[in-house]
């Protein structure tokens, strides 16, 4: 008897191709618009989750001054107190469940090769900020302990850098002007690609710190120092060592504030990823209600149907239909409707969310929860919507119906 | 040929409307049709011919009085149970023809069948089956636009008979139908009277169409006003 009705629905639909179209469009586009902005909505918290880790992961990055809060960074009571080479000596002498240590200073500064230039961020630092950073080199060495400690004019260059000065040439043993002074290049960096926020992260040149600082920085201050937890500790058991550590070496009173951050890189991920979820819930939620709006259509429609078919249910009730016959084939009708609806609109979110991934250049990630949540959600539009008008059918005297012009 | 008495009027009185807008569509009527029997029905419009139409095909209630349809007393069911006796027991012929549109002549057929609950197969052949008894084999696919109106009317008439039913209720039958095509259906009618025994109540303004019937009851202001065959209610 279903199967009977499914049929018979599907004949009616058939039968009004252009007014079943343009029922359906309102879930269509609503169906569209919920797939499509959960799918590139998941495809963007994926992208942010592997940029952040990127920038390496079970990181704990130290700057000097004061964490952000109330009164902002650095108040007007504290001068700001830049890490010291003593600082980073006491991390690595006292840190226990850190994998790497490292400093790193950094600057904008103009690099030549011959007649090209390119402005590029300059890190003074040392061998151990790769394996905090997480990050390999495509050919050549890092820097050895005795250039690192006496400073010498050798460096690793990102591959923006290499385009820029060789194009696709082999840079290893050549001479670039970084400001005033030259160094030779040891070994390239691997592509890391742009963060999120369209910072390239291969337009780099490392050199050792003390190189750096004496030439470039005129100064012996240490930016930040980078520390990568082993893989037994996590960074919130490692940050409150580091906090002790450094309150001890800083002489800072227990009575007073840290003058230093510590930022946690895999509190940012997860706390980036949470906001992106959240923003694809609410657009989400906005799309739903457009499918709200798609329930209503089906809901008229299906009243138009109802009275413009008022003799045929005349008829079917005089030849002996019930009247549950009568409401499950307008209950069927909408949903099915509603259901086929749906089905395009799955297709067609899909499909823009996968032109949206190329475009962004973000993962296509479709859900295939989601996707069976706006199936279930459209057969129910369909029920709820068209229980109403296909009740009002039902209810129907069959010699008044049988009389409607 | 008249079996038993097979559908019954006792005082039968139905009213539409409310105090001064009160209208006595039948006041009091008693009046019996046997098993196998063709009655036509006549009567100005308003006479009441139309309501004492609906309450014999179970479509009405009486407002007072009984109507029993073989025994049972059908003015007293609740519309879903008159739904399955009308489904049981009676087809319907209209005058529009009433088949549902853009739907082949067979699936107007077996539509009946559907809510009896046939399964497919056996209802494909039981609706082939009618459409040969009124003469439309070949025509099983076409649908009502592509049928003229005597075939459209035959088109009916298969889907009031396939369910096998005991009464056939035809309002109008050949209303819509030229004189050639009229004494088409008429002898059609005539013939499953005959032929399976099929008790028939017809409503007609036709003299010429009445002649078929072996009976004749005239309604005028909602009483019989006279009867070919009078018959005692048992």
């Amino acid at each position: 008897m279903i199967w009977e009705t499914v049929r018979l629905s599907l004949i009616s639909i058939r039968r009004n191709v252009l007014r079943s179209f343009l029922t359906l469009l309102g879930i269509v586009i609503g169906v569209a618009a919920v797939i499509a902005m959960l799918t590139i909505g998941s495809g963007t918290t994926e992208k942010v989750k592997a940029d952040i880790s990127k920038l390496g992961s079970n990181l704990l990055v130290v700057r000097s001054g004061r964490p952000a809060g109330p009164g902002g960074p650095g108040g007007l009571d504290q001068v700001v107190r830049p890490l010291a080479e003593k600082d980073l000596a006491a991390l690595v002498a006292h840190l226990s469940g850190a994998r790497a240590i490292s400093p790193a200073s950094q600057k904008q500064v103009r690099v030549i090769f011959g007649t090209e230039s390119l402005t590029s961020g300059v890190t003074g630092t040392d061998s151990a900020y790769l394996d905090a950073r997480d990050w390999k080199l495509v050919s050549g060495r890092p820097f050895s302990d005795s250039e690192t400690r006496s400073g010498a004019g050798v460096c690793l260059i990102g591959e923006t850098v290499r385009q820029q000065f060789f194009g696709a040439g082999d840079p290893e043993g050549e001479i670039i002007r970084v400001n005033r002074t030259s160094c030779k290049i040891i070994g390239l960096l691997e592509p890391k690609g742009y963060t999120g926020f369209g910072q390239d992260q291969d337009n780099v040149v490392l050199m050792p710190l003390a190189a750096y600082q004496r030439r470039i920085a005129g100064n012996r201050d240490i930016d930040s120092i980078y520390i990568a937890a082993d893989d037994r500790t996590p960074t919130t058991e490692l940050q409150p060592r580091v906090e002790d550590i450094l309150r001890d070496t800083r002489r800072i009173t227990p009575d007073r504030d840290d003058d230093f951050s510590i930022r946690d890189m895999t509190q940012i991920a997860d706390a980036m990823a949470s906001a992106t979820t959240t923003m694809t819930g609410m657009l989400g939620a906005v799309a739903g209600v457009s499918l709200l709006v798609g329930g209503i259509g089906i809901m008229n429609i299906m009243l138009v149907s109802v009275t413009e078919r008022t003799r045929e249910i005349g008829i079917r009730l005089a030849i002996g239909a019930h009247e549950k016959h009568i409401l499950i084939q307008f209950l069927v009708e909408a949903t099915v409707l509603s259901l086929l609806g749906g089905i395009i609109g799955i297709l067609i979110g899909l499909a823009l969310a996968g032109i949206a991934s190329v475009a962004l250049t973000i993962p296509f990630a479709p859900s295939p929860a989601v996707i069976l949540l706006a199936v279930g959600f459209s057969a129910l539009i369909g029920m709820v919507f068209g229980f109403f008008p296909a009740l009002r059918g039902a209810r129907l005297d069959p010699i008044d119906a049988l009389r409607h012009e | 040929m008249s079996g038993p008495v097979f559908i019954s009027f006792d005082k039968v009185l139905k009213t539409y409307g409310q105090g001064e807008a009160r209208v006595h569509a039948l006041a009091g009527v008693d009046l019996a049709i046997r098993k196998g029997e063709f009655v036509a029905i006549m009567g100005p419009s308003g006479s009441g011919k139309s309501t004492a139409m609906n309450i014999i095909g179970c479509l009405d209630t009486p407002t007072a009085g009984t109507y029993s349809f073989e025994g049972i007393d059908a003015g007293r069911l609740d519309r879903n149970r008159r739904a399955l006796l009308r489904n049981l027991y009676v087809g319907f012929v209209f005058q529009g023809y009433n088949l549902l549109p853009r739907t082949t002549a067979a699936e107007n057929v077996e539509l009946p069948l559907i809510y009896r609950g046939v399964a497919r197969s056996e209802r494909r052949a039981l609706a082939m089956q009618a459409l040969a008894e009124v003469g439309l084999v070949g025509r099983e696919h076409h649908t009502p636009a592509e049928l003229s109106g005597g075939q459209q009317q035959r088109v009916a008439i298969a889907r009031a008979i396939v369910t096998r039913p005991t009464l056939l209720v035809a309002d109008e039958p050949t209303g819509n139908l030229d004189t050639a095509r009229t004494h088409e259906i008429m002898e059609l009618l005539t013939r499953l009277n005959a032929e399976l025994g099929l008790t028939i109540a017809m409503v007609t303004h036709e003299a010429d169409v009445a002649a078929y019937a072996e009976r004749t009851i005239r309604f005028l202001d909602g009483h019989v006003a006279s009867d070919s065959a009078k018959l005692e209610v048992a």
